[in-house]
């Protein structure tokens, strides 16, 4: 955490007189403090966004009442509802697993949020292997929704959280394989130096080098990285003309809302590892353009992305169970292995 | 270094409550869940070690694949929530001389291995070494696991087809 030190003590110079740890754990603290009021703040931006992309993509308003302009208080209303909700856990349903289940998918969706670089001296943790972090974090999140399913007691939640599992644990594999396209360019885990990497202007960007290999990795990348946050195609674990609300059924409140939280959490996370990995992260498109601050070029890839990714849930229907795995198997996993032959047989030449 | 011992011994008391409630939950479910912590503990200590990509690579292995099999089969155990019902085959006795025998043995080795003061060394990148000697030294171990792992998943893939047919 050197990098986060440096820009706490460049902010802060009083810092650096305290003893290495108590300046750790205070910056650690605020990062982490900063990261969930962000994830609050994306998310209740990102459902009033959600609500009126779809209303005017359905050719209707979206919420237009609650305070005033265009209705921009409605999700803080709901929140205070969600709030003052009673929590109820079922009777039947394994309690202490019931409790947990929340906890465990909204860490993981927050712990994702270490390794994210937001501009040149600003990234939580620098790790070594940080985009592998990122990847096997997120791996948490299966198990929370399968104990979420699981200890619900209820035949919907148990079918959600089991198609929830086998989705992301096979789209787990196009995703990484998409990812391995880029990391053979950069040749590094390290989620700032493959910013670095593609320092220049936008033709030194991951997707335009070595055209066109990484700009179908991108696309693959994409499509599975929806199907890995449960978004609309891939929104099966959900599925409320089915499954009623698949692995949330059961739960009311905070419970309910820390699964909605976390949701869109892991949306901004893989919409930050695609614009790390393949858009340049916190780089400017333009030389002349760098006067802009870093955060602003990496906030702006990563909303566009996500607002694709809401686009993308009011334009296409729910795909089937076994076109879900036909996608995966044998569609986006024989396309990105013949992308990293092709990638390496060229770094090769 | 004050923060990271405290930290440390939160990881391993963490790691081995965990680890007693997958030994002692009379309930399979919850044994099959704590599993989860003790395995993000023994990535935690792998980090203490400075083996960052060993962590990683346990996490995403071990909790990302081999843990969901486990909840899956165990879920598809009849019974999970009542196991009083124990296997009778066990004789108190053998069971005992077991444990006590394997405890003898990691005692010994314990005790025997030269363990050396741990110092505090800076993380260094270990993923290209990984890469490196796999690549150069153990070209052949690996080549060997990863054709016995492709036989693996075609007897998978056949096994479920068959099943398919039947049906």
């Amino acid at each position: 955490m050197e990098p986060i030190l440096q820009f706490f003590y460049n902010l802060v110079p009083g810092l650096a007189d305290l003893p290495l740890w108590i300046a750790a754990t205070i910056v650690g603290a605020i990062v982490v403090v900063a990261m969930f009021t962000y994830i609050a703040l994306f998310a209740l931006i990102g459902i009033w966004l959600e609500r009126k992309i779809s209303g005017h993509m359905q050719d209707r308003l979206g919420p237009m009442e609650v305070g005033g302009w265009h209705g921009w208080a409605q999700t803080i209303a709901d929140t205070v509802k969600l709030l003052l909700k009673e929590d109820i856990v079922p009777d039947k349903a394994d309690k202490p697993l019931f409790r947990f289940a929340p906890i465990l998918v909204f860490a993981a969706a927050l712990s994702a949020f270490a390794a994210i670089p937001w501009s040149r001296s600003f990234i939580p943790a620098n790790l070594n292997v940080g985009l592998l972090y990122i990847l096997s974090i997120s791996s948490l999140v299966v198990i929370g929704i399968l104990m979420g399913g699981w200890a619900s007691n209820n035949k919907w939640s148990l079918y959600g959280g089991m198609r929830a599992v086998a989705q992301i644990v096979s789209y787990e594999i196009p995703v990484s394989l998409s990812l391995i396209v880029a990391v053979l360019i950069a040749g590094t885990l390290d989620m700032q130096q493959i910013v670095l990497n593609q320092s220049g202007s936008i033709l030194s960007w991951n997707v335009f080098r070595f055209f066109p290999f990484p700009f179908i990795a991108f696309f693959i990348y994409f499509i599975a990285s929806l199907a890995e946050v449960n978004r609309t195609p891939f929104d099966l674990p959900e599925a409320e003309s089915e499954l009623v609300a698949g692995f949330q059924t059961e739960y009311s409140g905070m419970r309910w809302s820390f699964f909605m939280l976390a949701e869109y959490a892991d949306m901004f996370v893989v919409a930050a590892i695609a614009t790390t990995v393949f858009l340049g992260g916190w780089q400017a498109p333009f030389e002349f353009l760098t006067f802009i601050p870093a955060a602003f070029w990496f906030l702006g890839k990563a909303l566009l992305i996500v607002f694709v990714q809401m686009w993308l849930r009011w334009t296409l229907p729910r795909l089937r169970v076994d076109q879900l795995m036909y996608t995966a198997w044998k569609v986006l996993t024989p396309f990105s292995f013949a992308l990293i032959v092709f990638v390496s047989l060229w770094k090769i030449l | 270094m004050e923060a990271t011992q405290v930290l440390f011994w939160f990881i391993a008391v963490v790691t081995i409550l965990s680890a007693g409630i997958v030994a002692f939950s009379s309930k399979l479910i919850h044994s099959a869940f704590a599993l989860l912590a003790t395995l993000v503990g023994f990535a935690a200590f792998y980090v203490y070690l400075g083996a960052d990509f060993l962590a990683v690579a346990q996490i995403m292995i071990y909790v990302g694949g081999i843990l969901i099999l486990i909840i899956f089969g165990v879920m598809m155990t009849h019974r999970i929530y009542d196991t009083s019902k124990r296997t009778a085959h066990n004789s108190l006795i053998l069971s005992l001389l077991g444990g006590a025998a394997m405890a003898a043995i990691l005692g010994m080795i314990i005790f025997r291995s030269p363990w050396t003061a741990t110092v505090f060394k800076t993380l260094k990148p270990t993923t290209s070494m990984i890469g490196t000697s796999i690549l150069t030294n153990y070209l052949l171990p690996f080549e060997v696991i990863s054709v016995l792992l492709l036989g693996a998943l075609v007897g998978a893939v056949y096994l479920a087809r068959r099943e398919e047919d039947e049906e």
